[in-house]
């Protein structure tokens, strides 16, 4: 048994809109799983389901073997850190972190040696007198969490949280909260649509996408097997490059270049490759680009150019190419690295 | 902001001439004429206008029926500050919950904020009248209930007019305060804590302080002047003189009683009166107040 459940949630709103079709999870405990998708797939619709902020049309939830549907959001042993962390703007950041232990008739002393500790582990010793609004951004976010962590519950739910910091800070807070998630061991839902913290946070990643569960797995799993186009396109930067082609005696024929497929022999196929598995041949044997847009990332270079069919294709090299817009490049794939998808199910083929 | 520069130098006067001429006759001019008003006496038929100094002032203040008055309308501003802020607020926090019809609910409940004090005396009329009035037929078999004969009757006569028009502006002015009010931070406080009570009075209640801040502060403005067309419509001062407000008392002493000089010394009473309240308010309540 799993500490946490999903069994066939369904979620549909009173204006007739469905935003979580029947999906099913289950988490272990200690894990930190991320719900990760682009905006409106559901991701935190779903997390508000098990926080109790949205009601359950169908399909149960348990936490812990209990089924937590019907429970009040106060009494589920969760917490929840928010996008805008929703910081009590009128208490102190000692009364917000103390808030909930108050409800809950915690003794006065245990809660000053509770909110000590927290506030020790966050740093944030010397803000405890001060208003929320006198903080900065990645204060806050410290605040949020230490009221999170200060009532030691079962499941951490985090809603983007770090979507309000800037980028450094950002990357900053993730590692954070995973040397945090790790030391405490607590059971914790991160959603988020930024598939770089997904994949640099998660034991596992839910892949979403319009209300449905695409895909479940580790984030190497998603990485380099996507059972999705969808999954495919959306993990990984820059985006994996599509070419439609047929497969026909073990391999993929597109307009311009062939490349073998073990699969069996079908139209409509869509070949991904990610830029990564893309190289430039110094031989004249692959196929043959024109540069059309150059990015230098330092430690990368991707590479934008068309073929003689004109496919857009996308290659990113560690080497530093010395290719200049404009330039006839050749490249290959990295065969071992090719993803083929059915072209109307957008199903990943199986062999 | 865009400065403009005029060609003339006398251009201004005239955008502002409108408003200074309203004013200037309708504010400055009275204030002036009350205050020649309370420091002189006038013969009854007016023909005559002698320097009085403070005899209008030490009158009004050992007159009992203005002590009277006095008590009366602090009686009734707290009265219906209290009763109307707190139906207004629970209102809100009801129609704030309400997802289908909202906007029925809103303007059937704004409604009676559209109108005017007279008319809100008159239609009170209706329930009150003794020959046909349904609260006064309810409450007389309740408890013998006369406004003409009983302070106390009166008294809730006034408390229910005064209120009934004003649950409605604190009703908006609390919705559209309960709307401000983070909905993610409501939802944190739903995780934090279980009593709903408790949620209201410990997130809720504070963060729209400076609602009832204003709405108080309306209401305390609103008693003082406004109520004037409720009394003069409903009670006019009785059993005898009892519901009169300083405001109406002024009225009815200047322009009834034709004393001029008692009435001039009343409103600059009342003036200052009102200066210290707001003063107090702004000076020690409302640094309590937590602004987002």
């Amino acid at each position: 048994m799993s500490f946490i459940n999903l069994k066939n949630v369904v979620k549909v709103y009173p204006d007739g809109t469905q935003a979580i079709f029947n999906s099913s999870l289950s988490i272990e405990k200690g894990e930190l799983v991320v719900f990760v998708g682009p905006s409106g797939c559901g991701k935190s619709t779903l997390l508000r389901m098990i926080a109790g902020l949205e009601d359950v049309t169908e399909g149960e939830i348990d936490l812990d073997g209990n089924r937590i549907n019907e429970i009040d959001p106060s009494e589920r042993d969760i917490a929840m850190v928010f996008q805008n962390y929703a910081l009590y703007p009128h208490m102190s950041v000692y009364n917000n972190i103390a808030y909930g232990l108050r409800s809950r008739g915690i003794k006065k002393l245990e809660i000053e040696a509770q909110v000590t500790n927290v506030s020790e582990l966050l740093q944030i010793g010397d803000l405890l007198s001060k208003k929320p609004g006198q903080l900065s951004g990645g204060q806050r976010q410290r605040v949020a969490m230490g009221r999170a962590i200060a009532r030691d519950p079962k499941v951490f739910l985090f809603d983007e949280p770090l979507s309000n910091l800037d980028a450094k800070l950002r990357v900053q807070v993730r590692l954070e909260i995973k040397k945090l998630q790790r030391k405490m061991g607590t059971t914790s839902i991160f959603v988020t649509h930024d598939q770089t913290e997904a994949m640099t946070l998660g034991d596992r990643l839910v892949v979403m996408n319009k209300g449905v569960m695409e895909q479940v797995g580790t984030p190497m799993e998603i990485y380099y097997h996507p059972k999705t186009k969808f999954v495919a396109e959306f993990i990984g930067t820059p985006s994996m490059n599509f070419i439609t082609g047929s497969i026909k005696d073990k391999t993929f024929k597109a307009s311009s270049f062939a490349v073998p497929a073990r699969y069996e022999d079908k139209d409509d196929v869509i070949l991904g490759v990610r830029p990564e598995d893309i190289s430039i041949t110094k031989a004249t044997t692959g196929v043959k680009c024109k540069v059309e847009l150059i990015e230098k990332l330092g430690s990368s270079t991707v590479i934008y150019c068309v073929d003689m069919k004109e496919n857009q294709l996308c290659v990113s090299t560690q080497s530093r190419a010395s290719v200049e817009v404009g330039d006839t490049i050749h490249i290959s794939t990295n065969n071992k690295a090719l993803h083929f998808f059915d072209r109307e199910t957008s199903k990943a083929l199986t062999k | 902001m865009k400065k403009v520069q005029f060609k003339s130098k006398y251009t201004q006067y005239i955008f502002l001439a409108p408003t200074l001429i309203i004013i200037s006759i309708f504010l400055y001019l009275p204030i002036v004429q009350t205050f020649r008003d309370a420091f002189t006496t006038q013969d009854a038929f007016g023909f005559g206008r002698f320097f009085a100094g403070w005899d209008n002032f030490k009158f009004v203040l050992s007159d009992p029926s203005y002590l009277v008055a006095l008590k009366f309308t602090f009686i009734y501003i707290f009265v219906i500050t209290v009763i109307s802020c707190s139906l207004g607020l629970l209102l809100a926090v009801q129609a704030n919950k309400v997802i289908h019809g909202k906007s029925a609910y809103k303007t059937l409940l704004i409604w009676p904020y559209a109108i005017a004090p007279a008319v809100v005396g008159v239609t009170a009329q209706y329930f009150f009248s003794e020959r046909f009035g349904i609260l006064y037929a309810l409450f007389n078999s309740l408890w013998g209930f006369d406004w003409t004969a009983n302070i106390f009757d009166a008294y809730i006569y006034l408390f229910i007019a005064g209120s009934w028009k004003q649950i409605s502006a604190n009703f908006i002015f609390f919705l559209a305060g309960l709307q401000t009010i983070q909905k993610s931070v409501i939802e944190a406080s739903l995780i934090d804590c279980r009593s709903s009570l408790r949620r209201f009075w410990t997130i809720t209640f504070p963060l729209l302080m400076p609602t009832t801040f204003f709405l108080v502060i309306i209401n305390i403005t609103y008693g003082f002047f406004d109520t004037f067309g409720i009394i003069d419509t409903t009670t006019i001062g009785a059993p005898s003189g009892e519901t009169k407000t300083l405001v109406y008392k002024a009225y009815i002493d200047g322009f009834r009683g034709l004393d001029l000089g008692a009435a001039g010394a009343q409103s600059i009473i009342m003036m200052l009166l009102v200066l210290t309240i707001t003063i107090i308010q702004f000076r020690y309540i409302e640094r309590r107040i937590h602004y987002n």
